[in-house]
């Protein structure tokens, strides 16, 4: 399909539509559903040094026009991920893939970046400073310019590959969090991760998630994500990787128009597991509809 | 899995809040054990309901209407001719393969659908279960005459004693030791079941899902083999793989 590739930094994509980090797995789940190669890319399930649980359920709720998770970087390590996930993912799927990368300090950043670097389907790390499950003795890298820097330091200084910071809305001000990642040497942009939200049961009158807290995804946070990637594209001159709720083309040349060259969709995976393959066959329309001819001639059109 | 769009064709309230549903279209392949996860005008996740019966052309879902405003309580006021977004054949259901000749199966309240799913499978194999249902009182029994018509021993107990035996569904088993059991009901009586018969069974649970096809990851228990997708490496699992927590 003509008009709908666009590039992240130096990765040229198909198109913009990516799965997010979270809602696709390693890919193996949809593999059995449909051609994954229709995707522009594929952010990875959040993954970290060693393999991690995460946290006890309950951890899903609903909310209204989205929901809560508080799964907490669930993820099999670095060490299988790139023995067996990866492997098996690049039998089906033949275009570069991008890794989303969680830790608890910047040396753990620092180790899954350096191992990640030898495995040449890995086009982008996306490195996750901002998942809103982690309890790391207080610290939340993503919430202040200087802990947001200085991990994206530890990540830079140990692999060649590009590096897409995924940032947090949960901030007074995502502006000068995107400047310091900028300043600190980030390649691009992911944003936004998920809302600090609670839901709590009628019955037992207690939070319906086990870890009181989860974070709000999906048609929910759009507007939100909207905003973010609106600030943070006039903010500073990066690529941008926009997403919070996206479940149409409309949603998608939206975020674009709001600044970012490529989403991720999300939540929507969840509820309709074929979302990312119908958005990508409803784009021409869509864009037919609304005049334009090439999707990254729209990028940043809203400011 | 299957994603497919089915028509309601019948919706029955089998107690006071217990509500039968057949859905009929092109539902792909199902097994016992297996559930649906079922798209509720207004409500943002599909809601993970057990299947009952199914055939080539047809589904049928017994829920809990969970209250107003909830999901279940939409599905309950389902109309014939709406229709529904579900994907189908979810789970990895029981193994039939291990019954033995005469397996006892193990119902409690409305975990007693996927049990009939079973009953109505192993008797077509030719397998003679022993059915145990257990409710709270025989104003909360329903199924019975679908069992007596499989023709399977059938034996039901009810809390309060207002029907068949008094107690939990643990007192039908008597003096008889099952050489295998599955079981489908609330926790309280999966571990009464798992401390009076043991292990040599496999139970289904439930758990707050996310996606229903393991890829959210948000089900996930920790078992003795390592964590393990409720929706997905279950909701079936052996009694021996589950960590009992207090």
């Amino acid at each position: 399909m003509e008009g709908l590739n666009v590039s992240l930094g130096a990765l040229a994509l198909d198109n913009p539509i990516i799965p997010a980090s979270g809602t696709f797995g390693y890919g193996a789940e949809f593999a059995e559903l449909y051609d994954l190669n229709i995707l522009g890319s594929i952010a990875l399930k959040g993954t970290t040094k060693e393999p991690r649980f995460g946290n006890e359920t309950p951890r899903i709720a609903e909310t209204p026009s989205g929901m809560l998770n508080s799964v907490g970087l669930q993820n099999p390590g670095i060490h299988h991920v790139l023995e067996h996930e990866i492997p098996e993912l690049k039998k089906i799927y033949k275009k570069p893939l991008i890794l989303n990368v969680g830790g608890f300090c910047d040396e753990d950043f620092s180790y899954v970046c350096q191992m990640a670097s030898d495995e040449p389907a890995i086009g982008i790390i996306e490195l996750n400073i901002s998942c809103p499950n982690l309890h790391a003795g207080g610290v939340n890298f993503g919430t202040t310019p200087e802990g947001a820097a200085a991990a994206v330091r530890a990540a830079k200084s140990s692999t060649h590959l590009p590096v897409f910071v995924k940032l947090t809305p949960n901030v007074t001000d995502i502006k000068s969090i995107a400047a310091a990642v900028y300043e600190a040497g980030a390649d691009g942009i992911s944003l936004i991760n998920t809302l600090l939200g609670m839901r709590i049961d009628l019955r037992t009158k207690k939070p319906v998630l086990k870890n009181k807290t989860g974070g709000l995804s999906g048609p929910a946070v759009l507007p939100v994500a909207l905003r973010a990637v609106y600030e943070v594209y006039e903010a500073v001159p990066l690529p941008i990787i926009g997403m919070g709720g996206i479940s149409s083309a409309e949603d998608v040349i939206e975020m674009m128009l709001a600044g970012a060259s490529a989403v991720e969709v999300g939540a929507a995976n969840l509820v309709n597991p074929y979302i990312c393959r119908d958005i990508i066959n409803e784009l021409p329309e869509a864009m037919k509809r609304y005049g334009i001819k090439n999707l990254s001639d729209i990028i940043g059109g809203a400011h | 899995m299957k994603e497919c769009v089915l028509t309601a064709d019948k919706i029955t309230a089998l107690t006071s809040d217990i509500y039968e549903m057949t859905l009929r279209g092109d539902v792909g392949a199902n097994r016992p054990g297996q559930f649906a996860n079922i798209s509720v005008p207004g409500k943002y996740l599909r809601r993970p309901i057990s299947v009952a019966d199914f055939g080539g052309d047809y589904i049928t879902l017994v829920f809990r209407n969970t209250g107003a405003g909830t999901g279940t309580d939409i599905m309950s006021r389902a109309e014939v001719g709406d229709t529904f977004d579900v994907l189908t054949g979810l789970g990895n259901g029981y193994n039939l393969l291990a019954s033995g000749k005469n397996p006892w199966l193990f119902g409690g309240g409305v975990g007693t659908p996927p049990i009939y799913a079973l009953a109505k499978a192993l008797t077509e194999m030719g397998i003679k279960p022993t059915v145990a249902l257990g409710f709270n009182s025989k104003s909360d029994i329903f199924y019975l005459d679908r069992f007596r018509a499989l023709g399977t021993e059938l034996l039901v107990a009810t809390v309060d004693g207002s029907y068949g035996q008094r107690g939990f569904v643990t007192s039908l088993i008597g003096s008889s030791v099952p050489s295998y059991y599955y079981a489908c009901g609330p926790l309280p009586m999966l571990r009464a079941v798992k401390s009076t018969v043991g292990d040599v069974g496999e139970m289904s649970f439930e758990e707050r899902m996310g996606c229903g096809f393991g890829v959210c990851v948000g089900c996930t228990w920790n078992t003795k083999s390592g964590a393990r997708r409720v929706c997905r490496d279950g909701p079936v699992f052996k009694t021996g793989e589950i960590i009992w927590k207090d």
